[in-house]
């Protein structure tokens, strides 16, 4: 591999490493700080990328799609033709109300009850959208999926230099997702968060509302995770429900968040770089270590193993003084 | 132990599982006589539920003496059908890996099919209880590599589901390392279905579906009742510090645990395999939506209200394809554990919280 093409992958690397980061933000304030525990990442990574990939993607070609009829569209309405470019980051937003709306409703009914029921709800929500984007052909064009997703400035760069442009974008999202969580986090708001997570009982008895900060910290990390479901979709460009199978888009997260350290970001967006470099790393091995299924197991293995070993993962979490 | 049994031996009845089934197949029966409701989808998700109720007991006794929510359940089901196919033998054996020719087989036992009204044959029922010792006995052994370890440490509830998520995606893994992520099947040899009025068909192996939960169910409430570890189990759920101060070894009592509810699920995995005749890796993971709204609906650590519970997504997500795509049904069970959350979120009969 010549330079120029060590260039270009690990350009393409950091481009995914970086949406994966966006994530690993997302489930740190899920997670990390507020101790929810989301096992259903892949259902709020589907719905920010379609919902962000429907509004963007040239009205649907009948001869291409059978039974596709819904989305697409928007671009082209003629006073909202405001260009790719405007609604990229307008889909953006979308894509993180999205699933903002969804963390709110389903948040609601569960956030006020055991930590438990809240996995086996975001577990349900994966499910229920997977389910969704596969049967409804109307909507999402089914096990087909979408292609031809739209590039966000794909006009100014040639298209195999796009990564180059596109890891600015991502790097962009990423620093400001960064420091808004750093900021949250720092404000009496994310203390109170932490409390809660250290002792829910002692929270409330300080007064605070637990349920109502739950709810807003999982709307808060949804809202992430959706905007990193957009960014994730005008990348790859082409979405199927076969892309958000539980290992890609649930599973690497945890493995991320708990390597770096749950509770840090800094960790957080340091075990996504980490994770998805070993990730892709064992792509270039030969024979048995290159099996998906091995891959798949060492996951799971490296989760027990940083629990057990390293519960505070490379980084751990920072001692935070409070001064008045 | 739960509303309904206070209430059922006020009238003097001394309520068991038993009761429970039969209250429930009457109202199962009664909504398929609705005008609009078909018979067979009702006997369908009663079928279905059975199955549901096999694992979601296991679960839920996991859940209470335990007190977390073990995420890898599906997968000791999964694990339980494939340790199955391991001894019995995959029925492409010439395609097959070495890991699904099957033991029985390579012992000369030949894998026969079509055992009586069954699609499958004797080597299957051989094979089930040694899945169930081996997945009884890995829980116990993962229990000591991991679990152990997290509670000596006082760790929180969700740190031990956190490690049970872990646990069930390595599973996975070695599942599919070891019998790859394709479908595989069991020896069969098809059967003629049992057509009943009212257009109710019924596939000979839901047959053995019920059999097989009925005995478990029996089982698993006399050892609840009647032995002295069945006690133990119950007064370490209700409060576990009461328990060992009493001089109950809680250690045991969670060995014991650990063993029934994984060979539950490994039970339930074999049924499961049977009841859809496919094993998929995946095949546990996917379950783990109806089993944890069957044993959120029944109250969190009660196995009658599991059994309860399980009948009620079975039947429900069964009768819903009358209406909607029956690739739904997760989804169906998922909106049933909704709306069960924000109505009555303790359950139908209330547990602690």
């Amino acid at each position: 591999m010549d330079v120029i093409g060590a260039l270009d992958y690990t350009v393409g690397f950091a481009v995914m490493a970086s949406i994966y980061a966006m994530f690993a933000l997302g489930l740190n304030v899920h997670w990390g700080f507020t101790g929810l525990f989301n096992i259903g990442i892949a259902g709020f990574f589907a719905l920010g990328a379609y919902t962000s990939a429907l509004l963007t993607t040239p009205p649907p070609d009948p001869a291409l799609f059978e039974d596709f009829v819904f989305g697409g569209n928007w671009a082209g309405i003629p006073f909202l033709d405001l260009g790719v470019d405007l609604w990229f980051l307008l889909a953006l937003g979308a894509a993180g109300a999205a699933c903002g709306v969804v963390a709110l409703l389903i948040g609601y009914a569960t956030l006020r009850l055991r930590d438990d029921y809240l996995a086996i709800a975001t577990l349900g929500i994966a499910e229920t959208a997977r389910l969704f984007f596969l049967n409804e052909k109307w909507a999402a064009n089914g096990s087909k999926g979408l292609y031809s997703i739209p590039q966000f400035l794909g006009d100014l760069v040639p298209p195999d230099r796009y990564d180059y442009l596109y890891l600015v974008v991502a790097l962009a999202s990423l620093a400001v997702t960064f420091v808004a969580v750093e900021r949250a986090i720092k404000s009496p708001w994310g203390r109170a968060l932490r409390a809660i997570r250290e002792d829910e009982v002692a929270a409330a008895a300080s007064g605070k509302n637990v349920s109502r900060f739950k709810l807003q910290a999982f709307v808060f990390g949804a809202v992430i995770m959706g905007i990193g479901g957009a960014l994730f979709a005008h990348h790859v460009r082409v979405l199927s429900p076969i892309t958000f199978d539980p290992l890609l888009a649930t599973f690497v997260i945890w493995a991320m968040l708990m390597v770096g350290g749950s509770g840090n970001n800094r960790g957080a967006v340091l075990g996504a770089f980490a994770v998805w470099g070993i990730w892709a790393g064992t792509q270039f091995l030969p024979g048995v270590f290159r099996d998906p299924n091995l891959r798949l197991f060492m996951i799971g293995a490296l989760i027990v193993a940083v629990i057990l070993i390293r519960p505070g993962g490379i980084l751990g979490e920072e001692r935070r003084v409070t001064r008045v | 132990m739960t509303n309904l049994r206070q209430a059922a031996r006020r009238v003097g009845l001394a309520w068991t599982p038993g009761h429970t089934t039969l209250v429930i197949i009457a109202g199962a029966a009664l909504l398929g006589l609705l005008p609009f409701v078909k018979m067979g989808l009702v006997v369908n998700g009663v079928f279905l539920g059975a199955i549901i109720a096999v694992g979601a007991i296991g679960l839920t006794l996991v859940y209470g003496i335990l007190n977390f929510a073990n995420i890898a359940h599906g997968d000791y089901m999964t694990l339980g059908a494939y340790v199955t196919l391991f001894l019995v033998g995959s029925s492409q054996t010439d395609t097959a890996t070495w890991a699904a020719r099957g033991i029985f087989p390579a012992l000369g036992i030949e894998s026969e099919a079509g055992l009586g009204p069954f699609t499958f044959g004797y080597p299957v029922l051989v094979a089930l209880p040694v899945a169930v010792a081996v997945v009884a006995a890995g829980a116990i052994a993962l229990d000591f590599a991991v679990y152990r370890r997290l509670r000596d440490r006082g760790v929180n509830a969700v740190v031990l589901a956190m490690a049970s998520l872990g646990v069930a995606i390595a599973l996975r893994g070695l599942a599919q390392i070891i019998w790859s992520g394709d479908t595989q099947h069991l020896p069969r040899e098809s059967k003629l279905v049992y057509r009943l009025p009212m257009d109710v068909r019924v596939a000979p192996d839901a047959i053995f579906v019920a059999i097989a939960a009925i005995v478990l169910v029996t089982v698993v409430y006399f050892v609840l009742t009647h032995t002295r570890m069945g006690k133990a189990m119950r007064a370490t759920a209700d409060n576990a510090d009461l328990a060992l101060v009493s001089g109950i070894d809680t250690r045991r009592v969670i060995w014991w645990t650990w063993g029934m509810g994984a060979g539950l699920a490994a039970t339930a995995g074999v049924m499961l395999a049977v009841f859809q005749a496919q094993l998929l890796p995946i095949m546990g993971w996917r379950f783990l939506i109806p089993l944890f709204a069957a044993v959120i609906l029944g109250g969190l650590g009660n196995p009658y209200g599991a059994l309860v519970g399980a009948f009620v997504i079975g039947v429900a997500s069964e009768v819903s394809t009358q209406w909607i795509n029956p690739s739904y049904k997760p989804a169906v069970a998922f909106a049933i554990l909704i709306v069960m959350l924000l109505v009555r979120p303790r359950g139908i009969f209330g547990s602690p919280g």
